[in-house]
């Protein structure tokens, strides 16, 4: 049994960068109940107000600290979640509004890579039924079939074929992350959601499951929506990158433009904190180092979101939120003074 | 004769520290004769993947693993000139968090609950040092100011959840330093935390350090981390040192096929980016045995035939004379920098 079972995407047509998910206006609240009668008393405003596009078999990573909403925005994604306002398009149709029967339809197309394998391979089934469960609940297969494809499967992710029978507790964490993928490239695909893939794994792990993952978007044209917060392993793979700061985009655009000349405050702090693995470096570098906390969710800042912690705030950033708008072609900014010069350029 | 010197004024001299852990199938050899030490005023840092024994090496030191199941098989633990390994377990008492700080990784799970910071700031300052409860009051306030909580006295009075992870962890790090210890040893206290809190951590370490000097071990996985606030880095893996050496040398000349993988599988933030990752294959050890061969033989592009036959011990590269005497130090049979085995013939143990 070769590789072939899995099925190549069609490949993107070179030079027409069309986009496979289009995310417009994106919100997803959640009501905190208090008291005794359980009255709503707010929002948790986990994501508000984003747009952004995947394009065909590109990686875009979507890099922020903890709790600024960018899983929130992978669940939503996928509708895992009922999105509170805003469009998802998948290839121009709006998967929002969709329901029951017309949403299983388009599910096969989009998956989920998720951050923890100890937690997301159910600990009772055995490799073989957690790869094929996807191919039991879409696929019409009979069972010599789905054998074969799960055979198939785990040799795409590098683990043994004869590894079915298996449980996930024989596993090792690098290997159960393979078996998370295999389950996602079950159902053929076209856009998957890495939400964190190696972040509970050990650093020389790491690097075999993102090599696998750039392997089988280069083998199967995948796209993917990469969220970390390792902003050097996102360097790596991603081509483009999303910067999230409490539930709003602050800058996005190619790699390298971002590593090289960011413009958001939020962006190049962040850039700023990430140590390097260089003493010589790190003696001399200059650390910007962002004061406080992030704001509740629940209850964010006048005007822009970043403006309790941004070293260059003025006036106008306490009373009025920026714009998300384009400095350059291809580099959206939400920052009033993008261009302002602090600290390390 | 210069290292001896340095190991004189050592704080700490750990020598062949083995630990092990019974379960219920076989034993699991956590810990492999380590021995180390650590002088006044230095932060030592500590690198290694899960399962390298770097957490249950320091955990052993003040006896903090449970026993049963692990088991303390061999080893000495000199301390300000005493054995922590014998001492009776009130003298061990006065050590743990009086002389000795410890700082854990988890700040949510630290913390007890159901008590308020103040209260647990206020305990040690009590039973070690004997203040009253009002003067610990104001020590406790001075600390919280110290790692640079605002409006610190208010906040005595908060319990830990209605502290932020960073807060926690600054909290964390003030309860380490309460008794003016005489070392501290943080277990990644810096990983279940964000970037930019992570800065500011590390900024409070970097002040404080200058200000108290006291010596410090920073447990870490991250290389990025250690690069910037350690003296001296050692490389556990398999339950032992594989390499050791002053930081800028660890990083500019590793020794090690481990330290040099390890270095090169990172991404970079600011090189060309590469293609291809650079993996290291494989998997960790097991650990169900004591080492007979080289750990990380079977993931090793320089392996050769006696690197399964016996394990390498530690071997001097670099006394380290031109600088300030520390040497560097490596456990493995091949000589990375002339391409072939080493042969130094009878393999000279450092320590």
């Amino acid at each position: 049994m070769s590789v072939s079972a899995l099925e190549p995407q069609p490949s993107p047509v070179a030079g027409n960068a069309r986009p496979i998910v289009q995310i417009e206006g994106l919100k997803m609240h959640f009501p905190i109940y208090a008291g005794i009668l359980r009255r709503q008393v707010g929002t948790i405003k986990a994501v508000d107000g984003v747009s952004f596009e995947v394009m065909r078999g590109e990686t875009l990573g979507l890099v922020g600290e903890s709790g600024c909403g960018k899983s929130t925005i992978g669940r939503a994604l996928l509708r895992l979640y009922d999105p509170t306002a805003g469009r998802i398009l998948i290839d121009g149709e709006d998967i929002v509004p969709m329901r029951g029967e017309q949403l299983r339809q388009v599910r096969p197309r989009m998956q989920m890579v998720f951050q923890d394998p100890h937690a997301s391979l159910n600990p009772r089934m055995t490799v073989g039924s957690i790869i094929s469960e996807p191919l039991q609940v879409h696929g019409a297969l009979g069972q010599q079939e789905k054998n074969e494809k799960v055979e198939a499967l785990l040799e795409a992710v590098g683990l043994n074929p004869r590894f079915t029978n298996r449980y996930p507790h024989e596993f090792s964490g690098g290997q159960r992350q393979r078996i998370g993928i295999a389950r996602a490239l079950a159902l053929n695909p076209e856009f998957i959601v890495c939400d964190e893939p190696i972040a509970a794994l050990d650093v020389s792990i790491q690097a075999q499951v993102v090599n696998l993952l750039e392997e089988l978007q280069e083998r199967l044209g995948l796209s993917y929506l990469f969220i970390s917060h390792d902003l050097s392993m996102v360097r790596h793979i991603a081509d483009r990158v999303a910067v999230m700061y409490l539930g709003k985009m602050v800058e996005m655009t190619t790699r390298e433009t971002l590593y090289s000349n960011p413009k958001h405050p939020y962006t190049k702090a962040l850039l700023s904190a990430v140590p390097i693995p260089n003493p010589e470096i790190e003696a001399t570098r200059e650390h910007i180092v962002l004061k406080g906390d992030l704001p509740s969710p629940a209850n964010p800042p006048a005007g822009c979101n970043f403006c309790t912690r941004c070293p260059i705030a003025t006036d106008l950033c306490h009373a009025e939120e920026p714009e998300w708008r384009e400095i350059e072609p291809g580099h959206r900014v939400a920052c009033h003074y993008p261009d302002q010069e602090f600290g390390r350029g | 004769m210069d290292s001896l010197v340095a190991r004189d004024r050592s704080l700490l001299q750990v020598k062949d520290l083995r630990t092990v852990f019974a379960t219920r199938e076989n034993d699991v050899h956590a810990v492999n004769g380590v021995s180390f030490h650590v002088r006044e005023g230095e932060l030592l840092g500590i690198v290694g993947e899960s399962g390298s024994g770097k957490s249950v090496t320091m955990m052993s030191l003040l006896k903090l693993i449970p026993m049963p199941p692990a088991r303390i098989v061999s080893g000495e633990v000199i301390f300000d000139g005493r054995d922590l390994l014998k001492l009776k377990p009130n003298e061990l008492r006065d050590v743990r968090g009086g002389q000795i700080g410890f700082i854990f990784q988890d700040p949510m799970t630290s913390l007890n609950p159901v008590f308020t910071v103040g209260f647990q700031l206020i305990e040690p300052l009590q039973t070690h040092l004997g203040l009253s409860k009002k003067e610990a009051r104001a020590r406790a306030a001075e600390l919280l100011e110290l790692v640079g909580i605002p409006s610190a006295k208010d906040r005595l009075d908060d319990y830990p959840h209605q502290f932020s992870g960073g807060m926690r962890q600054r909290v964390m790090i003030a309860i380490a330093l309460a008794c003016d210890p005489k070392m501290l040893i943080a277990d990644e206290p810096t990983t279940a935390l964000d970037v930019t809190i992570q800065a500011q951590i590390l900024e409070i370490v970097r002040k404080l350090r200058q200000e108290l000097g006291m010596a410090m071990i920073w447990i870490t996985h991250d290389l990025g981390v250690v690069a910037g606030i350690a003296d001296r880095v050692m490389v556990m893996y398999g339950g032992l040192i594989v390499e050791h050496a002053p930081v800028k040398r660890l990083y500019g000349a590793p020794k090690h096929p481990y330290t040099k993988a390890l270095l090169e599988t990172l991404p970079s933030l600011e090189d060309q980016r590469s293609e291809r990752l650079v993996t290291i294959g494989g998997q960790p050890p097991s650990l169900d045995a004591e080492p007979t061969s080289c750990p990380f033989a079977p993931r090793c592009q320089y392996a050769f035939e006696r690197c399964w036959r016996e394990n390498p011990p530690l071997r001097m590269v670099d006394d380290g004379l031109a600088e300030n005497g520390d040497s560097h130090d490596v456990a493995c049979w091949w000589d990375i920098d002339r391409g072939e085995p080493f042969n130094g013939g009878e393999p000279f143990d450092v320590r």
